[in-house]
């Protein structure tokens, strides 16, 4: 397709190489450092000018960071955290988005309304009457008190009731004449044929409840229920350098993973109506 | 009839979520702008006195003097480099999987781990930045430990960490700008920052525009960077607005002046929320 420039001659490659260069430079480069980072003794990681690759490669920092920080314990939270997140969201989400798209009860529009109308505030302006009445029902240190507050969330209602709306009602038609119920039509037809929405959904979800910090640093002020990214921000002042680099690197090792499984649903849900990651 | 039961039944859990958590928190937040709340007795009237006391601390009026700051140089510096980095991406046709892979990541890197990161990385004595610098026989930086550099070097790590979605946010705009378009520009004669300025931009400028609006409203938020990397500090240049309503509410355990404070963020924010769902909404239609 024709894009601002054509053909391929001197100036093409010459920008083709620079950018990749800083592409790498920019973006591989310092992931590249912290991996090596990890291998390091403190001693060597202190000195100036820093060693590229390392002189004693001490392996070992990827076990001992994870028995000095207990990481298994913070992985199991966060990974509770996170798949409860996207359960919980999904049960409450989609009956509701079939619910208004489908079946179009009486005052639908207005529950969407008021639901879309909460995207109006900035998601930290909740921050302290939600902590109260999270308190005031006694979800502090418990998974469930990030699960139901993220499941709020009027934008997936609102991509997942477009896509249902595009479905052709002569399916759901077909459905009733064969005695499905509405239950059994969202389980047969909707959902199936909603699989791409729902991954984009599913992976978002997931993503967001992994990535998050400020939420679990108010709902677990125990130290024993909280998650990766609070534990290891606990963690980072007295950690020896090298064990707490090797925790970064372990902690940010699912995502990558899920990155690069899910890479295309990832990027085509981007730009899926403003799904910010 | 049966058919508005069977649709209520299908809303009722989401029903249920959005009062509790969503709704009600609003109406509550409203509410407790205007109490003293202690958790021992049940809270006071205390009309505008949360306000008063916000107004009456230095840090308020520093805390968005920061947040501005940061603001207004995030989209200095954090704007342009998306468009202009989605720009290049699109001639290119060549590594186009390991260009969007690389800028991306960052993305997927949960804030905190970025944020520790990167405090390595600035620290001013065995630091990346600082060795490399040193390495080139370039001047060096304090970087985070100077009132006069942190806030840029928060900056940074925003940009580096974020810029990955409104990349590729741009590129798939800049996909859908018909051909034909830049060849009309050709046989007008028209050079490539003509072409940028006359057809590019007129052509994405409503993602530009959808883009600016998310940044300002996520930027005039931001918390976990400053409350990871600097606490505030050096000397309160790094207290944005979120981490002064964050020391109010689990520092003082003053819910009812930190709500004020949401409510002041709120109405600051609440032009652009506004103006982004209007346009959203509108092209979605």
């Amino acid at each position: 397709m024709r894009t601002l420039t054509r053909g391929t001659g001197k100036l093409y490659w010459a920008v083709l190489t620079i950018t990749l260069v800083l592409f790498t430079a920019a973006f591989l480069l310092p992931l590249v450092w912290v991996l090596l980072g990890a291998f390091k003794p403190p001693a060597e990681l202190a000195q100036q000018p820093p060693t590229i690759l390392p002189r004693t490669w001490e392996p070992g920092a990827y076990v001992n960071a994870w028995n000095y920080m207990d990481l298994g314990r913070f992985f199991l939270n966060t990974f509770v955290v996170a798949i409860g997140a996207w359960a919980v969201q999904m049960a409450v989400i989609v009956p509701a988005a079939y619910a208004l798209s489908k079946l179009r009860p009486i005052f639908g529009n207005v529950i969407m309304g008021l639901m879309l109308a909460t995207l109006m505030l900035p998601a930290t302006a909740l921050l302290v009457p939600v902590y109260l009445t999270l308190t005031d029902l006694d979800l502090l240190n418990n998974p469930a008190g990030i699960w139901f507050p993220a499941a709020a969330n009027a934008l997936n209602v609102y991509l997942l009731k477009r896509f249902f709306d595009q479905i052709p009602e002569e399916l759901l038609e077909a459905a009733r004449i064969d005695g499905a119920n509405a239950w059994t039509t969202l389980v047969r037809i909707i959902l199936p044929i909603s699989r791409p929405i729902l991954a984009v959904v599913s992976i978002f979800a997931v993503v967001a409840a992994w990535k998050d910090f400020i939420w679990p640093l108010l709902v677990f002020p125990d130290p024993a229920k909280q998650t990766l990214s609070v534990a290891l921000q606990r963690f980072a002042p007295d950690t020896p350098i090298n064990l707490l680099l090797a925790g970064l690197v372990l902690a940010s090792l699912p995502m990558v993973a899920l990155f690069l499984a899910f890479q295309r649903h990832i990027l085509a849900g981007l730009t899926a109506g403003g799904v910010k990651g | 009839m049966r058919r508005h039961v069977t649709a209520y039944g299908f809303l009722s859990l989401a029903l249920v979520v959005f009062a509790i958590f969503s709704w009600w928190p609003i109406v509550r937040g409203i509410v407790l702008s205007f109490q003293q709340v202690n958790f021992v007795t049940s809270p006071d009237w205390v009309g505008w006195e949360n306000f008063e006391r916000l107004f009456a601390d230095p840090l308020f009026v520093v805390a968005w003097r920061n947040t501005l700051f940061f603001t207004i140089l995030a989209l200095v510096i954090g704007f342009g480099v998306p468009f202009l980095t989605a720009v290049v991406l699109n001639e290119l046709r060549h590594a186009k999987g390991y260009f969007r892979l690389l800028v991306y990541l960052p993305v997927m890197l949960p804030p905190v781990v970025t944020a520790l990161l990167w405090k390595w990385f600035y620290d001013p004595g065995p630091g990346l930045f600082n060795s490399v610098l040193r390495g080139l026989g370039l001047p060096t930086s304090q970087w985070l430990d100077s009132s006069s550099t942190s806030m840029i070097s928060l900056v940074l790590v925003i940009t580096w960490a974020n810029m990955g979605s409104a990349t590729l946010i741009y590129l798939a705009a800049l996909q859908t700008i018909p051909g034909e378009l830049y060849e009309a520009a050709d046989l007008d004669g028209a050079g490539i920052l003509k072409k940028v300025w006359h057809v590019t931009i007129p052509q994405t400028k409503f993602v530009i525009l959808m883009l600016l609006l998310l940044q300002v409203v996520a930027t005039m938020q931001i918390f976990t960077e400053p409350f990871v990397m600097t606490g505030g500090g050096p000397e309160e240049s790094t207290v944005t607005v979120l981490l002064l309503l964050y020391r109010y509410a689990f520092y003082y355990n003053d819910f009812g002046t930190a709500s004020a404070l949401s409510l002041i963020l709120f109405g600051a924010l609440a032009v652009f929320s506004f103006l982004y769902l209007k346009i959203t909404r509108k092209a979605d239609a």
